[in-house]
C-alpha cells in the first residue's frame, strides 16, 4: 500500500488522499517508483483518523508522527542497531544464496524455500525479541530460525541432513526447530503454525496467571503468508487470541504469491490488515521492505502483548525475489514487479540510509559483508565435514517416554532391549 | 470378570463360602449385576465418575494440566465428564472454546510445547477429523522432527465409536486411523479401572496420547477395588488385559466390544467351549506379546471391532499373528468388525452393523470348527 509513512491505516476507501489517489492498492507494474527513505518527507498533514473505537496502537506512536517537520529528524537507530541489523539481514541473504548454490550441486534436496528480499521483516521483528520469546515460522524458516540465533552451523547441517543440524537432520529445511532459542518450527502445512503460536502465547499467559510466575510475558511471534489468511485456522486464532487477549503478534508477510497463485486472484477483500479489527485487533499495513519501519511497529506490538493488552495484526507487504522453491520455476511473475521490487531492497535501502545519514561508512559494512561470507563458507564447511546419522538413529526420538514402542516378546520394554534401534526398523 | 474374581481371592481376606456363593451367582447372572453381589469391599463406579475423578486428581496435582474443550466448562462437560471441574478450578484451567476444533487442538499442541500438559477433550472424536492435521503433523511428529527438543504432552480424549441412532458422521471408530500414526499413543478403555488408570497414564505422559472413550459405557458401572482408587493409580500404556481366561479361542476386542465379548464367552461357555477374552486397553502400541502368548495357548483367534473392517485394528492384529505365531494357528483368523458403510440411522439397520454378540459367538464357533462354515460377510 501507500509506503509513505502511515503506519496505521483506518477502514478507508482504497484510494488514499497521500500520493498516488488513483494507483491501485497493490504494487504491481503500476505503482510509482518510491525513492526511499520517506522518512525525508514530512508527514501527511491530511492523515487520516481511525474511526474504530478499538485503540490502535499506543499514543507513543502518534505522538512521534505528528512531531513537526520530518518525523525522522531523530534517527531511528544507533550506530549499534544499524549494524546489527545490517549484519542480520546480510547473513539472511548470504545464507539463502548459499542454499541455492549447495542445492544445485545436490549437497540439499528435497523443498527448499528461501526466503530472499523478506529480510526486513525477520530483522526488524525477531531482533527485538529476548531469548525467551517465541517465534512460529512456515516452510520459509531458514532465515527466522538464523535472525532469532539459532548457529548458521547449524542451520545449514540441518539443511544438509547431517547429525549436527540443529533437529539432527530429522526434520529438515521446513521444521527447523530449537528448543534453546524458542523456535517452535517451522511448519509445511500452511496455517499450521497459527493455533501453534497461539499455544504457545496461551502458556505465557497461563504461567503467569494460574501458575503465579510473575515474570512470565513472553511474546510469540506467529510468522505466515498472504495465503494462509484465508485459511480457516487463521481465523479461528485471530478469534480466540483477540477473546484471551493472549500476548501474541500475528506477522503477515505478504508477498502478493502463493506459489503461482497472486494474492488478488486468491482473496475477496486483499487488504489482511483489515481483518484484524473484525476480531477486536487492531490490524496494521506497513511496508516491510523497509527494515526501520517495521522495526518501529514491530516495536510497539511487541511491547502491548507484554503489557497484556492483546494480539495485534500486522500485515507487511514485501517480495520474495526468488520463486515458491528452487524447484519453482517461477514463470507466472511479471518481470518487471520483480523489478520494481529490486529496486526496493530491504539491505541495499538500510545501507543507503546508514550511509546517508553518516552512521556507518562503506568500510565498515563491506567488513561486515566478508564476516559473513567467512560465517556462510565455515558453516558449509562444518556442514560437509559432518557426519550422516547413524542407522540406529532411525528410530530415536518416536517418543519422548521411549516406552510408547510397547511390550516385546519377551514380557520386557522394548525400549530395554539393547539391540533395539539396530537392525531392521521393524519394531 | 471371573479373572477379577480369582484375583480377589488371591489377595486373600475373603470368605471361602462367600466366594463360593458369588461365583455362583455370576455364572448365573449378567456380569454386570454380578458385582452387586460380590462381598468384598469393592465400590461400584461409572466410567463417567471413573473418568471424572482420574482428570479431577490429576488437576489437583499438577497445576500444569488444564483442560480444554467446547462446553467443558459452564455447561459441566458435554457427557459430564468434566462436571464440578469449572467450580473447583476456575475458568482458566477449565477452558470453554469456542467451536473451532482445529484452532483450540493447535492451541493445545503449541501449549504442550512449551510445558503445559493440556487435555484437549473433542465431543466426539469424528470432530478430530477437523483437527487431525493437528494431531499428527504438529502433535505426534513433532519429537521426531526436533530430534527429542519439543515433546508434546498432550492428551487427546473424547468419545469414539457408534452411539445408539446418531447416523453416519458421528459414529466412527477412528482407533485404526491413529493407530497408524508412529509418535501417537492410542487408548482404549473399557471399565472404570482402565479409564482412570489409563487417564492418569496418559496425563502423566510426556508423550501425545489419543485416549478414545466411549459414550454408551459412560454410564455403565464395574467394580473398582481400593487400589484403583487410589490417587496414584497408574496402568502401564502397551499392556493388554486378560479379561477372562480360556483355552480354546482367544478373543480380542477394545472398549464396548470387551463387554460383548464376555458376554459370548459366557454364551461360549455353556456349549463347552473356553474363551479367552483379552482387552487390549492399548491400540498403539499393541501389546502384540499378549495376543501372541494366547493364540499360541488357545490355537485361535477372533479379533472383534466396532470400526470398518478394511485396515482395521483386526487386519494389524492377524498380520502380527501370522508373521509371529502362523505355525500355531489351527484355524484362520476370523474378524469381527462393523459393516463396510457408513452408520446408518435406522434402528435395526444399525444393529446390523455394528458388531452384535451373536455374531461373536458364531464367529468363535467357526474358528473352533463347531458350526457351518459361512462366507466372510461384510
Amino acid at each position: 500500500m501507500s509506503s509513505a509513512f502511515s503506519a496505521i491505516n483506518t477502514i478507508q476507501p482504497l484510494h488514499r488522499t497521500i500520493d498516488n489517489p488513483s494507483v491501485s492498492p497493490f504494487l504491481g507494474s503500476t505503482h510509482k517508483l518510491r525513492s526511499f527513505p520517506a522518512c525525508n518527507r514530512a508527514p501527511s498533514a491530511s492523515w487520516i483518523r481511525r474511526r474504530f473505537s478499538i485503540v490502535a496502537v499506543s499514543d507513543v506512536v502518534k505522538q512521534q508522527k505528528t512531531k513537526s517537520g520530518s518525523s525522522l529528524s531523530n534517527l531511528l537507530i544507533t550506530k549499534e542497531e544499524g549494524l546489527e541489523l545490517y549484519e542480520d539481514m546480510v547473513l539472511g541473504r548470504s545464507f539463502e544464496d548459499m542454499c541455492a548454490q549447495m542445492y544445485y550441486r545436490g549437497k540439499m534436496f528435497g523443498f527448499v524455500h528461501l526466503y530472499n528480499g523478506q529480510e526486513a521483516v525477520s530483522t526488524g521483528f525477531i531482533k527485538l525479541l529476548t531469548k525467551e520469546d517465541c517465534i512460529v515460522s512456515t516452510y520459509r524458516d531458514h532465515v527466522h530460525a538464523l535472525s532469532k540465533g539459532v548457529p548458521a552451523r547449524q542451520v545449514m547441517s540441518e539443511l544438509f541432513g547431517k547429525t549436527t543440524g540443529c533437529c539432527r537432520g530429522q526434520g529438515g529445511s521446513m521444521h527447523m526447530f530449537s528448543e534453546e532459542y524458542n523456535v517452535l518450527g517451522g511448519f509445511a502445512f500452511i496455517g499450521e503454525g497459527i493455533p501453534v503460536s497461539t499455544g504457545a502465547a496461551f502458556t505465557s499467559k497461563y504461567r503467569r496467571e494460574v501458575l503465579k510466575e510473575a515474570n512470565s510475558d513472553q511474546v510469540t511471534l506467529a510468522f505466515f503468508g498472504d495465503g494462509t489468511c484465508n485459511n480457516g485456522q487463521f481465523f479461528e486464532c485471530l478469534n480466540m487470541a483477540a477473546l484471551w487477549k493472549l500476548p501474541i503478534v500475528f506477522v503477515v508477510e505478504n508477498n502478493l504469491w502463493a506459489i503461482g497463485m497472486s494474492h488478488l486472484r486468491a482473496t475477496s477483500d486483499p487488504e489482511i490488515w483489515k481483518k484484524g479489527p473484525a476480531f477486536g485487533m487492531p490490524g496494521v499495513h506497513i511496508d516491510g521492505m523497509d527494515v526501520l519501519k517495521v522495526r518501529e511497529v514491530a516495536k510497539e506490538a511487541v511491547e502491548r502483548a507484554r503489557r497484556g493488552e492483546g494480539p495485534t495484526l500486522i500485515e507487511c507487504e514485501t517480495y520474495r525475489f526468488r520463486g515458491h522453491s528452487l524447484a519453482d520455476p517461477d514463470e507466472l511473475r511479471d518481470p518487471a514487479e520483480k523489478a520494481h521490487y529490486a529496486t526496493r531492497d530491504p539491505i541495499a535501502a538500510l545501507k543507503k540510509y546508514m550511509i546517508e545519514n553518516k552512521l556507518v561508512n562503506e568500510a565498515e559494512l563491506k567488513a561486515i559483508d566478508k564476516k559473513i561470507d567467512e560465517v556462510v563458507e565455515d558453516a558449509v564447511e562444518f556442514a560437509d565435514a559432518s557426519p550422516h546419522p547413524v542407522r540406529s538413529q532411525l528410530l530415536e526420538n518416536v517418543f519422548a517416554d521411549p516406552k510408547g514402542f510397547g511390550i516385546g516378546p519377551d514380557g520386557r520394554y522394548r525400549c530395554e532391549d539393547p539391540k533395539f534401534t539396530e537392525g531392521t526398523a521393524h519394531v | 470378570m471371573l479373572g477379577i474374581v480369582r484375583r480377589r481371592i488371591a489377595r486373600g481376606g475373603v470368605n471361602a463360602s462367600i466366594v463360593e456363593q458369588s461365583l455362583q451367582k455370576i455364572r448365573n447372572q449378567s456380569l454386570i449385576y454380578a458385582s452387586r453381589s460380590y462381598s468384598s469391599a469393592s465400590k461400584e463406579m461409572t466410567v463417567r465418575d471413573a473418568l471424572n475423578s482420574a482428570l479431577d486428581e490429576e488437576m489437583s496435582a499438577d497445576p500444569k494440566v488444564f483442560v480444554m474443550g467446547e462446553e467443558v466448562g459452564e455447561y459441566q462437560g458435554a457427557y459430564k465428564i468434566t462436571k464440578g471441574l469449572l467450580d473447583k478450578y476456575g475458568p482458566e484451567r477449565v477452558v470453554d472454546t469456542p467451536i473451532t476444533e482445529a484452532g483450540f487442538a493447535g492451541i493445545g499442541v503449541g501449549a504442550a510445547y512449551h510445558g503445559l500438559r493440556p487435555v484437549v477433550e473433542f465431543m466426539t472424536f469424528n470432530f478430530s477429523m477437523q483437527a487431525i492435521d493437528h494431531i499428527i503433523n504438529s502433535a505426534a511428529k513433532s519429537n521426531y522432527m526436533s530430534a527429542g527438543q519439543i515433546s508434546v504432552p498432550i492428551v487427546f480424549r473424547g468419545p469414539n465409536g457408534a452411539a445408539a441412532g446418531v447416523g453416519a458422521q458421528h459414529s466412527q471408530c477412528y482407533a485404526a486411523w491413529f493407530g497408524a500414526c508412529p509418535g501417537l499413543k492410542v487408548l482404549a478403555p473399557y471399565s472404570s479401572e482402565d479409564a482412570r488408570g489409563l487417564l492418569k497414564a496418559a496425563i502423566r505422559d510426556p508423550d501425545p496420547v489419543v485416549f478414545l472413550e466411549n459414550e454408551l459405557l459412560y454410564g455403565e458401572s464395574f467394580p473398582v477395588s481400593a487400589e484403583v482408587l487410589d490417587s496414584s493409580f497408574c496402568l502401564p500404556i502397551g499392556k493388554a488385559k486378560i479379561e477372562r481366561e480360556g483355552k480354546d479361542v482367544t478373543i480380542t476386542a477394545f472398549s464396548k466390544m470387551v463387554g460383548y465379548a464376555l458376554k459370548a464367552a459366557e454364551i461360549l461357555a455353556k456349549e463347552g467351549i473356553s474363551a479367552e477374552v483379552i482387552n487390549l486397553r492399548s491400540i498403539r502400541p499393541l501389546d502384540r506379546s499378549t495376543i501372541n502368548a494366547s493364540v499360541r495357548k488357545t490355537n485361535r483367534l477372533v479379533t472383534v471391532e466396532e470400526g470398518f473392517p478394511q485396515h482395521g485394528v483386526g487386519a494389524e492384529i492377524c498380520a502380527s499373528v501370522v508373521e509371529e505365531s502362523f505355525e500355531y494357528l489351527d484355524a484362520p483368523v476370523e474378524r469381527i468388525a462393523g459393516a463396510d458403510v457408513p452408520m446408518p440411522y435406522a434402528a435395526n439397520l444399525e444393529r446390523m452393523a455394528v458388531p452384535q454378540i451373536e455374531d461373536i459367538v458364531r464367529a468363535a464357533k467357526r474358528a473352533c470348527y463347531r458350526s457351518v462354515p459361512l462366507a466372510a460377510t461384510a
